[in-house]
């Protein structure tokens, strides 16, 4: 029994850091697809790029942990928003079809330019020394770096919900969600609502990316092996909402994680399975509203 | 006007007739891993070829040259490596197929190698059934088997229990049936096995299962390269070394060439294995001296270099003794029986009966030397043949 308690505390700690990291890439994917109707399949470029980023500041420029951290997530928010400006805006009318096959091009594009630049070995930040190691908690020694990772992503989603509750940006977003066309009507600026919101998913992105570097291995092909877990987080947990994808992203993290304890030999099947019984019984996401 | 042309075309016919005869051209198929997450295997084996052409080890008869056709599998991928392997004797009119770093892809091409007689020298992939896949195999690198069932009889007189993390292909399940079977035998306790989906990079959840069970020793296999090295930083990150846990296998865990990116979690590691870079033996330090003069003091070759070094000496000696005039017969006779009393890593020969490498393994342990992480070899297991032919055959 007590081998049983302690096997589920284990699977839960290392779930939650999973599932927070997913949750924070994640989420700006939610927003993109609710608030523009944009199936934003690149999205996991901006988290590539949040990684080597970081990488690059920290191998190259020197550059301390934190503020490379910070600098990262700030450089690729700016550069989402020369792409948004650029290329992204011009698509927002156009099907869904054009919108796939658009960043799915970015994707390849993405993958290209950073094999040039880093090569096909995976790579990721080093870590400061005090993260490494690990922490004694009730008894238990758990990673540091786990569980700064879990202390910092619970911070972010709070300071996250309450901008969305509490603000009026957060509010001009809730309604530009619900409904566009009366948001415009009332006066609200949705062009230049969606590129903030766009940057701001992508700056999260970034975030998630760096951070997760340890978990989820940077390397060139990165956006198109975790684009899968992106979508069946957003997916199980609904669009277009903040609470949905955080529910997502706990059930794979957790679930993943569990599987590979529990049951390795057979890999994803359970997470893949439990995605398709979710989306049959409730097609909108757990958290999404019906269509 | 008409008589000119064809007097002129039967002249270049003769010319080129001439040129064939003069200059022997052995065209030699490479099959290996450039790109992908693990392309840093595939570089071991460019960087031994490259330096083994440029060195003059390859010591032909005057006229007689290898021309190398390389071609790019991305990794794991069987499908691939057989479409690669086609193309490479059809249309490329290969004479000799090599490299290949994993056993699915060596598995795929094998029976291409038979249909088409093409002999087929192995420079890594370690599976022990390869070589029985077709009778125009021959391996200059290892087998699981080889390190993996030493180890684990010597493991089982230091250890009462175990537990066996390996990577879900051919090499991983060899590795975990050899482990299992010398260890048990020898009085130890399997507490449990666990196998886990190549690539990974996260190790976290299986290594967490690992030190919840409380085992004695970590017996792993993991692909060496960049596996490797996520798994170290793993079995660090989880303390699993301060929770008590020996971590053993054999040597891809603590391949030389990633030991600078490990720090110090390999500190203490016991590893069985063919190749240290470390060896000190005179033809080791020449071998690496002059890979660190050719890539930079910072390149280490490991055992995948060594396999396509010997390989393409193999090959090379094969090609000299038919004077450039390869017969698929011929060369696996010659093969058979192949040695090389002076590789980097020790005396190694192939088995005239298997077709698969003959080798010195070594216990290491991986300890600072100098500030230096290497891989110390402590103890030597002489020509050891590959057991699971060995118990094949019995």
């Amino acid at each position: 029994m007590d081998a049983f308690f302690s096997s589920l505390v284990s699977i839960a700690f290392h779930g939650l850091a999973y599932g927070m990291i997913l949750y924070a890439i994640s989420v700006g994917l939610s927003i993109t697809m609710g608030l523009m109707g944009f199936v934003n399949l690149a999205h996991g470029v901006f988290a590539m790029a949040g990684g080597y980023v970081m990488y690059t500041l920290m191998g190259d420029l020197g550059m301390a942990w934190l503020p490379a951290l910070a600098l990262a997530c700030v450089a690729v928010a700016a550069g989402s928003i020369v792409l948004e400006r650029l290329l992204y805006s011009r698509l927002y009318t156009a099907g869904e079809l054009e919108q796939v096959l658009f960043t799915i091009g970015l994707i390849f594009v993405a993958v290209a330019v950073a094999r040039i630049f880093y090569g096909n070995n995976p790579l990721a930040a080093p870590l400061p020394d005090l993260l490494k190691g690990q922490t004694e908690l009730a008894g238990r020694s758990f990673p540091t770096y786990r569980v700064m990772v879990i202390l910092a992503s619970a911070a972010l989603i709070v300071v996250l919900w309450l901008g969305l509750e509490r603000t009026r940006w957060g509010a001009m977003v809730r309604a530009a969600v619900d409904n566009r066309a009366m948001a415009q009507s009332v006066g609200i600026d949705t062009g230049k609502l969606f590129t903030l919101t766009f940057a701001l998913g992508s700056g999260l992105a970034a975030l998630g990316g760096a951070l997760g570097a340890d978990l989820m291995a940077m390397t060139p092909t990165y956006p198109f092996e975790q684009l899968v877990y992106f979508l069946i987080v957003v997916s199980l947990g609904g669009l277009g909402t903040l609470r949905g994808p955080f529910l997502g992203a706990l059930l794979i993290g957790i679930g993943d994680t569990a599987c590979k304890y529990w049951v390795p030999e057979f890999g994803a099947f359970f997470i893949y399975a439990a995605t398709m019984l979710v989306l049959l019984w409730r097609p909108q996401g757990l958290l999404g509203r019906a269509a | 006007m008409k008589l000119r042309t064809s007097a002129l075309l039967a002249g270049a016919f003769a010319f080129a007739l001439a040129g064939a005869a003069a200059a022997q051209t052995v065209r030699v198929g490479l099959i290996n891993t450039y790109s992908g997450p693990m392309a840093s295997n595939g570089d071991q084996i460019e960087k031994a070829i490259n330096l083994f052409m440029k060195s003059g080890q390859c010591k032909l008869p005057p006229g007689v040259k290898i021309e190398i056709i390389k071609r790019d599998d991305t990794g794991i991928n069987p499908e691939t490596a057989k479409r690669l392997a086609q193309e490479l004797i059809v249309r490329e009119r290969v004479q000799i197929l090599t490299g290949v770093v994993w056993t699915p892809n060596a598995l795929a091409i094998a029976p291409l190698a038979t249909e088409a007689k093409v002999p087929f020298v192995i420079m890594n992939a370690g599976t022990a059934m390869i070589t029985t896949m077709s009778p125009y195999i021959a391996r200059t690198s290892f087998t699981l088997w080889q390190s993996s069932y030493p180890l684990g009889k010597w493991a089982s007189n230091k250890f009462k229990t175990a537990y066996v993390a390996v990577s879900d292909f051919g090499p991983g399940h060899d590795a975990q049936e050899a482990f299992t079977k010398s260890f048990t035998e020898g009085g130890g306790k399997i507490l449990g096995t666990v196998r886990m989906p190549p690539p990974t990079s996260d190790f976290a959840p299986f290594l967490q299962r690992v030190k919840d069970a409380k085992p004695e020793a970590l017996f792993v296999f993991v692909p060496a390269g960049k596996s490797a090295t996520a798994l170290m930083k793993g079995f660090g990150d989880l303390g699993l070394g301060q929770a008590g846990i020996k971590l053993i296998g054999p040597g891809d865990i603590v391949t030389d060439e990633e030991l600078p990116n490990m720090g110090d979690v390999p500190l203490g590691v016991i590893s069985m294995f063919h190749y240290s870079a470390a060896g000190d033996r005179p033809a080791n330090k020449m071998f690496v001296a002059s890979y660190q003069k050719e890539y930079g003091p910072k390149a280490w070759p490991n055992f995948i270099s060594v396999g396509a070094w010997d390989g393409m000496q193999a090959i090379c000696d094969v090609v000299a003794a038919q004077n450039g005039k390869v017969d698929p017969e011929k060369t696996m006779l010659l093969l058979r029986g192949w040695k090389n009393p002076n590789s980097p890593r020790g005396p190694i020969e192939i088995d005239p009966r298997t077709r698969d490498v003959v080798q010195n393994e070594y216990i290491r342990e991986t300890r600072k030397v100098d500030g230096v992480v290497k891989n110390v070899e402590l103890e030597t297991f002489p020509m050891v043949k590959d057991p699971w032919k060995e118990f094949a055959q019995k």
